[in-house]
């Protein structure tokens, strides 16, 4: 087994570890980029609609990966598609293997970047058979536009947020007919424009208020059992089903490592630097909060590229070893509210949060309070929030948080 | 060597045919053709083999405690036992002697540990111990609050069921056996001294008959005109659980039986992952092979009691499967001479653990009819490709990476399965015919992502392979 040092390891060759790459590779630093895909860029890669990029210039998934990619090489980090991070060898220490073989690569920083998942029908417990024909939005997206497979005929969608009009639009291109999209809330989660140009210009059924209950068909899927909340069931016919949206974080390596979770998230717990609970060892991008857009993960990535920098210049020096590393205490999103991230604060931090709601809030206001001391009030008079959308919190108010007082909770009035 | 899937089955009369290609039948197969005087047919509805009760059970090589004494399940999972594990060993098939723990809930099921504990030493097994609950929770520190004890039985293990059918099968193929898959049997005949198997790929005929297929042995049965039993098939769910939820447990946790049924198992799985199931549930239909949201609530329910981290964990898979139930609390291995025909019924979820024991018993049964058999000679070993987590996987092997990158280069990352072991089981002596063969051979797509990184690049080098 070889072993080599770098300056810093990057796992992860999608938007937010490519932009971290890319700025500390500019800025001086060696580094490393571990990408377990045979390319770089990430879930962009397979996503063939526009949206990526920066208004003007917005370009499509594969575009945005290529440039990402390109810029990152560029900029002198070394990108190695093809190899896998299995496992801890050290605090900041990582065995990987390749076709090359297995190594050791040891580095005084390390960046997570590990994205993201759909959870798929076995983890939702859908019933019924295991028939062909039963896919997530990223197996489907790569299925259509990275091999040009055939996906079936018929295709009933689980979901009908963004990414479930996406998965739509992917079996659209694909030939395929969208039977319906099916949703367990009572609106579609989508925006309203979105959900009425399925049902207008594609004439797609979007079934609210509705389940999958079971799967059918041996062999080949023939069809899914739905129910409605008000009792009627139906069977819809279809060949296909995509399971979309429900993203967990791939935490893996995390956990693996031992670095404390966010219950909120199921990520790695970070701070407004990015830092996770061991020293040296910095999380980007959908792993921390699955699934925010390319342009949030890369906004963490170069965020995260700066106290990388600050962590290599003070924080490796001999004796300094854990002298700057903050812990912070935790910051909870307290119900309605479902996450927030980052979800450790110290009062240095200035980085904004994202929140998720599992429920629609009218015009709302959220309170940030420690151990029921007020921190902040922030108000959002023109903003309903929606669970399928982020809503950012800014990071005005650290500076009071008490960092030997209790949690930080963040409610809604 | 002959795999066939589709096409005429041979016109030429077979010495034996062996109907159904799960674990039993391939064994026997496998057994058989150690006679290398012998035609032997293994005949198969499905399109693989192992693909009936073989491939939904609970993956448990077990030691025979609490068979019913003096039975012939008793002695057959007995030599069974010895037999696989040294074939396991030997062919290198996974399993972990992790041990078994069957664990007392209430007043009720403690009474029953020591008459547990007589039974097994009446099935010459002499190494369980009665533990407290100090020492119970000392072995299993995540077991749910509440349990008053348990019986250990040390010799219980855990086993990969599907490798070792594809083992039996290899075997028999490389031996000379003809697999004929997609050929499923809808009439059987016996005239002149000639069975008569009517498949939609045509006629095959054989001078003995094995019937070792499963759910539908009885239908066989009664179309050579016997009626000794009849298989009502029992259905069992069963919730996978990723490998992170491997930490939490230790043995294979057993129900205690009692007068009110028997509850469901807590065990880990040799490829790391926690199973949790079967129910049990009577059925009609020998086709319904779905979950159900009932079956699945009501293992959760049950598996919070038993483990409660456990539910906290990703669940990989969810699976029902068949078992062949008789009514009778033996198997129904019956040898009818005049017609040349053994029948191999009512193997229940021993089945793998006796598969071994059984396929000498058939092949003794069949040479009292007044088979041949002719001179022996016993099969080339086979070396599987190890899907366990207790010995290194490919990757995990320089030498191995460096003679060959395809098996440093993953595929599929959850299971991390490189491209150089899909390529093998795609060139394997029965190769997959489907992404769910695929899946059996090397567990790409079986992980925590169902597919949703890799699911592509793998059907890409399956359809790649088929062209």
């Amino acid at each position: 087994m070889t072993s080599r040092r770098v300056d810093v390891l990057v796992v992860g060759a999608g938007p937010a570890g490519l932009t971290a790459a890319s700025l500390l590779a500019t800025a001086g630093a060696r580094v490393e980029v571990l990408e377990r895909e045979q390319s770089p860029g990430g879930v962009p890669r397979h996503c063939a609609h526009r949206g990526f990029g920066t208004w003007p210039h917005a370009l499509t998934g594969p575009d945005h990966a290529r440039i990402l990619a390109a810029s990152a090489e560029h900029a002198g980090a070394d990108v190695r598609t093809g190899v896998t991070a299995l496992d801890w060898a050290g605090p900041r220490a990582l065995t990987t293997v390749g076709p090359q073989g297995a190594e050791t690569v040891t580095a005084r920083a390390v960046v997570l970047a590990t994205g993201a998942r759909e959870r798929p029908r076995a983890a939702r417990l859908v019933p019924g058979t295991r028939p062909a024909g039963v896919y997530t939005t990223g197996e489907l997206q790569q299925a259509v536009h990275l091999y040009g497979q055939h996906i079936g005929t018929r295709a009933v969608i689980v979901g009908a947020e963004a990414v479930s009009h996406a998965a739509a639009g992917t079996v659209r291109a694909a030939g395929a007919e969208v039977v319906a999209l099916v949703t367990e809330p009572a609106r579609a989660p989508a925006a309203p424009a979105r959900t009425l140009d399925a049902r207008l210009r594609h004439r797609t059924p979007v079934l609210t208020g509705t389940t999958v209950t079971e799967l059918l068909g041996h062999g080949r899927l023939s069809g899914v059992r739905v129910r409605h909340r008000d009792g009627r069931t139906a069977i819809l016919p279809c060949d296909t089903v995509v399971f979309t949206g429900d993203f967990v974080p791939d935490h893996e390596l995390a956990r693996r490592g031992g670095l404390t979770l966010d219950p909120g998230t199921r990520g790695p717990a970070v701070d407004g630097a990015l830092r996770t609970s061991r020293p040296g060892v910095f999380a980007v991008g959908s792993v921390l909060h699955a699934a925010e857009s390319a342009a949030t993960a890369a906004r963490e990535g170069a965020h995260a590229a700066t106290a990388v920098r600050d962590w290599l210049t003070d924080g490796t020096a001999p004796g300094a070893e854990g002298l700057h590393w903050p812990t912070g205490v935790p910051l909870v999103a307290d119900p309605p509210l479902r996450r927030i991230a980052p979800n450790r604060v110290t009062p240095g931090d200035r980085f904004p949060y994202l929140l998720r709601t599992a429920l629609p809030l009218p015009r709302p206001v959220l309170h940030v309070t420690q151990d029921g001391r007020p921190l902040h009030r922030e108000r959002f008079p023109l903003t309903t929030a929606v669970p399928h959308r982020p809503l950012t919190l800014t990071a005005r108010w650290t500076h009071r948080v008490d960092p030997a007082g209790g949690p930080v909770h963040v409610t809604v009035a | 060597m002959t795999v066939t899937v589709s096409g005429h089955l041979p016109v030429e009369p077979y010495d034996v045919a062996v109907v159904g290609a799960g674990v039993v039948g391939c064994a026997i197969a496998r057994r058989l053709a150690h006679h290398p005087g012998l035609r032997i047919a293994l005949v198969e509805a499905q399109d693989d083999v192992g693909q009936g009760t073989s491939k939904a059970n609970t993956a448990i090589l077990h030691t025979g405690f609490d068979a019913v004494p003096g039975s012939l399940e008793a002695r057959l999972v007995r030599e069974g036992a010895r037999e696989l594990a040294a074939y396991a060993a030997e062919s290198g098939i996974p399993v972990e002697r992790v041990g078994a723990l069957l664990v007392a809930w209430d007043e009720e099921q403690l009474a029953t540990l020591p008459r547990l504990a007589e039974k097994a030493v009446r099935n010459e097994y002499h190494d369980t111990r009665l533990l407290g609950p100090a020492d119970l929770y000392a072995r299993e520190p995540h077991l749910g609050p509440g349990a008053l004890g348990a019986l250990h039985v040390p010799g219980e293990s855990i086993i990969c069921p599907w490798t070792t059918t594809l083992a039996y099968a290899v075997q028999a193929v490389r031996a000379g056996a003809d697999l004929h898959l997609g050929a499923p049997v809808t009439h059987a005949g016996h005239t002149d001294g000639v069975h008569r198997l009517d498949t939609p790929r045509g006629p095959l005929h054989a001078r003995r008959l094995v019937n070792a297929a499963g759910l539908h042995a009885d239908t066989l049965d009664r179309s050579l005109g016997h009626d000794d039993f009849t298989v009502t098939p029992r259905r069992g769910q069963l919730v996978v659980h990723d490998k992170f939820a491997r930490a939490l447990v230790r043995h294979i946790l057993l129900p205690v039986p009692t007068a009110l049924g028997k509850g469901v198992l807590v065990a880990p799985t040799v490829y790391g992952n926690v199973l949790l199931g079967p129910t049990a549930e009577d059925l009609d239909d020998k086709h319904a092979t779905g979950s159900t949201a009932e079956g699945l609530r009501r293992l959760r329910e049950q598996g919070r009691r038993i483990l409660p981290a456990l539910l906290e964990e990703e669940v990989t898979a969810v699976y029902a499967g068949l078992r062949a139930a008789t009514g009778h609390d033996d198997y129904r291995i019956a040898a009818h001479s005049a017609q040349g025909y053994v029948t191999v019924g009512g193997i229940r979820s021993t089945g793998l653990t006796a598969s071994l024991a059984i396929a000498e018993h058939v092949t003794g049964l069949l040479a009292d009819t007044g088979l041949a058999l002719g001179p022996r000679r016993p099969p080339e070993p086979v070396r599987m490709p190890n899907l366990g987590e207790a010995l290194p996987r490919p990757h995990q092997q320089p030498d191995v990476v460096a003679a060959d990158p395809e098996y440093g280069i993953l595929v599929c990352h959850c299971e991390r399965v490189s491209r150089g072991e899909i390529r093998d089981a795609l060139a394997g002596p029965i190769p997959p015919r489907s992404l769910d063969g695929l899946r059996r051979r090397t567990r790409a797509r079986a992980g925590r992502c169902q597919g949703f990184s890799c699911g592509a690049a793998v059907r890409a080098l399956f359809e790649e392979a088929q062209r």
